[in-house]
């Protein structure tokens, strides 16, 4: 079957956005193949409707592994269970999200099953003459995009930047079979172990999935100003990021860091302010498809990658933003 | 407790300039570093050792130049470095490094643990550890910001994740990755260097380790770059200045507007 696969994602038994967008890319390159596009899914409990979204987003197919011992993401069982599968059903090609799940498993079973697989791809395209999937990547921090094949190898695997692209709007009248599979048991691999599962804080952010990101750096001068994005990000109903400067100095928490080590982030819109815009602080926002910036410095480096800059003082520009978004919300 | 760490060399690339013309960095010149993402695992590994007793042994696959990298990593305080260097290593993608890792690993004998760094900040994959980890056909725990228990025969850790920290108990051998929030990387010290200098590193290649040549660089890789680009970075945005109540006045106003054309309010 040279089908495509998407690997989708769950988290506590709920499809993770991400396994949405990757049926967008998936059934693209299924329409140019002339073949099918099918979502994988290893979990539990995951409601029928939630496997019916897939159909009703792009997938004609969808496989669902369903295990209590999958309900957690254990690298080497679900390698396993995805290495077997791909040698039954030998897909043509098969991608996932590059997200902390996505970019573990996929080079594991890239090994397992003897292939090539090329990270955190922003676009997929099908090379007219030889029919194979050229794959493009931002490296060396986003200052190159290298495209890469995989001309020997089946299946062609790939990892897609989050945010990258736009899920399917729900099509009810789209039909498609869902098939349960049974875990078999010689693939659970029981050495490591998933123990629990927490979140620090109140606060912790996925920065790397959010719509709107509104970041912070060294320019907010303490802690307590903090407050100036998380009120801004409450507004525009985004998240707060964070430039290393400001998570050294223990304003924020590691998890809010955005850049080179960081995260990688790919929001419809990010503001940033106090921020110089330093080359490891683009590395992890090259992809935000809307950058606003707020510095008092006409030179800084972050205006010339902003699409809307404001040169001027944050401790004035910030509140009035807040407050002007919030009575407009009225 | 004997620790494994996979070091790359790579080029500095913090200070590097742009191309006003073009908008592309300017990779001339460029001088080679540690992965800096490294020296967070580099880190982990001294602590680990430090508080359980060991070695720390550093590897790295790459052109005998990156000898230089493996001094400094002993200038910290790894114990013992091994280079991974041949001709016929040259190319390799992240399929074909893993398998020349793992092959040398195996001729170093025993270890507990493998510390890799989160990513590469040239290549950027973040796909050998785990890859390496499938060859050697050993758990892998990825991302890794916190070590929280490790007794003589395992090592607990939470692994950040996009919701959360995953805690994970695994038994050694294991493959571990490291994110910066593990620990903040030692300087090297005089006496480290002087001992740096002194120290014989072993090479491993093709004369002295068993490989499938036909696995190997560029060759052995499945993956080809085709093409490479460098992309405009710069935008061509508006910027209004907001130095007075007016014009901070009517420069929020005027975002407000730009972000409602665009529906992102
Ligand atoms: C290996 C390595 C990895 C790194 N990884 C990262 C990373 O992942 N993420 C990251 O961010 N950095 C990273 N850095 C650090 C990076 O080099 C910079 O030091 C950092 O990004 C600077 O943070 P900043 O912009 O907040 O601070 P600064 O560069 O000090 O900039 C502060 C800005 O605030 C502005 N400002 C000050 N007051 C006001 C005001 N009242 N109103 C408006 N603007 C004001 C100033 O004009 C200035 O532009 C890394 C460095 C290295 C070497
Ligand atoms: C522009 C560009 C794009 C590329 N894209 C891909 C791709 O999509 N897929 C692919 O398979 N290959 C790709 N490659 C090839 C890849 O960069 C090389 O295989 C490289 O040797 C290792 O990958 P990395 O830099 O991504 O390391 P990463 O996997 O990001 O490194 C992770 C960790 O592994 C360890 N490590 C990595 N390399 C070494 C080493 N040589 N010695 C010791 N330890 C090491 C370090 O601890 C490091 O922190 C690309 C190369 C280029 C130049």
């Amino acid at each position: 079957m040279s089908y495509v696969w998407t690997l989708g994602e769950q988290f506590e038994g709920k499809l993770r956005g991400v396994s949405f967008e990757l049926l967008a890319r998936g059934k693209k390159l299924a329409e140019e193949l002339d073949t099918k596009v099918c979502s994988l899914i290893l979990g539990h409990n995951i409601s029928d409707e939630d496997l019916e979204e897939l159909i009703q987003r792009g997938a004609d197919e969808v496989y669902f592994v369903d295990d209590p011992r999958l309900a957690d993401f254990q690298n080497e069982t679900y390698s396993n269970v995805i290495s077997d599968l791909i040698n039954q059903y030998h897909p043509h090609i098969v991608l996932a999200a590059a997200t902390t799940i996505g970019r573990v498993v996929m080079p594991y079973v890239a090994i397992k099953v003897n292939t090539g697989l090329t990270a955190d791809c922003t676009q997929l395209e099908i090379q007219p003459e030889t029919k194979l999937l050229l794959q493009t990547r931002p490296a060396i921090g986003g200052n190159i995009m290298a495209t890469i094949k995989t001309p020997d190898h089946m299946p062609q695997m790939a990892t897609v930047r989050p945010k990258s692209s736009r899920p399917l709007d729900k099509d009810p009248s789209r039909s498609g079979k869902i098939q349960r599979i049974v875990l078999k048991d010689e693939l659970v691999d029981t050495r490591a172990k998933v123990i629990e599962f927490r979140t620090d804080d109140a606060g912790f952010v996925n920065i790397e999935e959010a719509d709107v990101v509104v970041a912070g750096g060294k320019g907010l001068k303490q802690a307590a100003n903090v407050k100036l994005v998380e009120d801004l990000a409450k507004q525009l109903d985004g998240v707060v990021g964070a430039s290393r400067q400001a998570i050294d100095r223990g304003w924020l928490s590691y998890p809010h860091q955005v850049g080179l080590s960081g995260k990688t982030i790919s929001a419809t819109l990010l503001l940033t302010a106090g921020i110089s815009g330093s080359i490891q602080y683009l590395a992890g926002i090259k992809t935000c498809e809307n950058i606003v910036a707020i510095n008092n410095d006409p030179e800084a480096n972050i205006f010339g990658v902003s699409d809307f800059g404001i040169v001027g003082d944050l401790f004035e520009v910030l509140p009035l933003l807040t407050q002007k978004l919030a009575q407009a919300k009225k | 407790m004997n620790i494994i760490v996979l070091v790359k060399q790579v080029p500095e690339t913090s200070n590097v300039k742009m191309d006003p013309e073009t908008g592309t960095m300017i990779r001339e010149g460029l001088e080679t570093i540690i992965n800096p993402l490294d020296l967070y695992a580099i880190e982990a590994a001294l602590r680990l050792k430090e508080q359980h007793g060991g070695k720390v042994t550093a590897i790295s696959m790459g052109p005998p130049a990156a000898m230089k990298a493996l001094r400094e990593t002993m200038a910290m305080g790894v114990d013992e470095a091994a280079l991974v260097s041949d001709r016929k290593f040259g190319g390799a993608d992240t399929w074909a490094t893993s398998y020349t890792l793992g092959q040398a690993i195996k001729e170093m004998g025993e270890f507990d643990i493998i510390m890799a760094g989160e990513r590469a900040t040239d290549g950027d994959t973040g796909q050998v550890g785990p890859g390496l980890g499938a060859w050697l056909n050993l758990p892998v725990v990825s991302y890794v910001a916190h070590i929280k228990e490790v007794t003589k025969d395992s090592i607990t850790c939470d692994r950040l994740m996009e919701e959360g920290y995953q805690v994970v108990k695994a038994p050694f051998p294991v493959v571990i990755t490291t994110v910066k929030e593990i620990a903040e990387p030692r300087l090297p010290t005089l006496r480290g260097n002087k001992r740096a200098r002194q120290t014989e590193i072993p090479v491993y290649s093709t004369e002295n380790m068993t490989v499938d040549v036909g696995s190997l660089g560029l060759k052995g890789s499945p993956t080809k770059v085709v093409k490479i680009e460098t992309p405009k970075v710069t935008r061509s945005g508006t910027l209004l200045k907001a130095n007075s109540e007016e014009t901070i006045e009517s420069a929020v106003d005027q975002l407000i507007e730009w972000l409602k054309e665009r529906e992102l309010v």
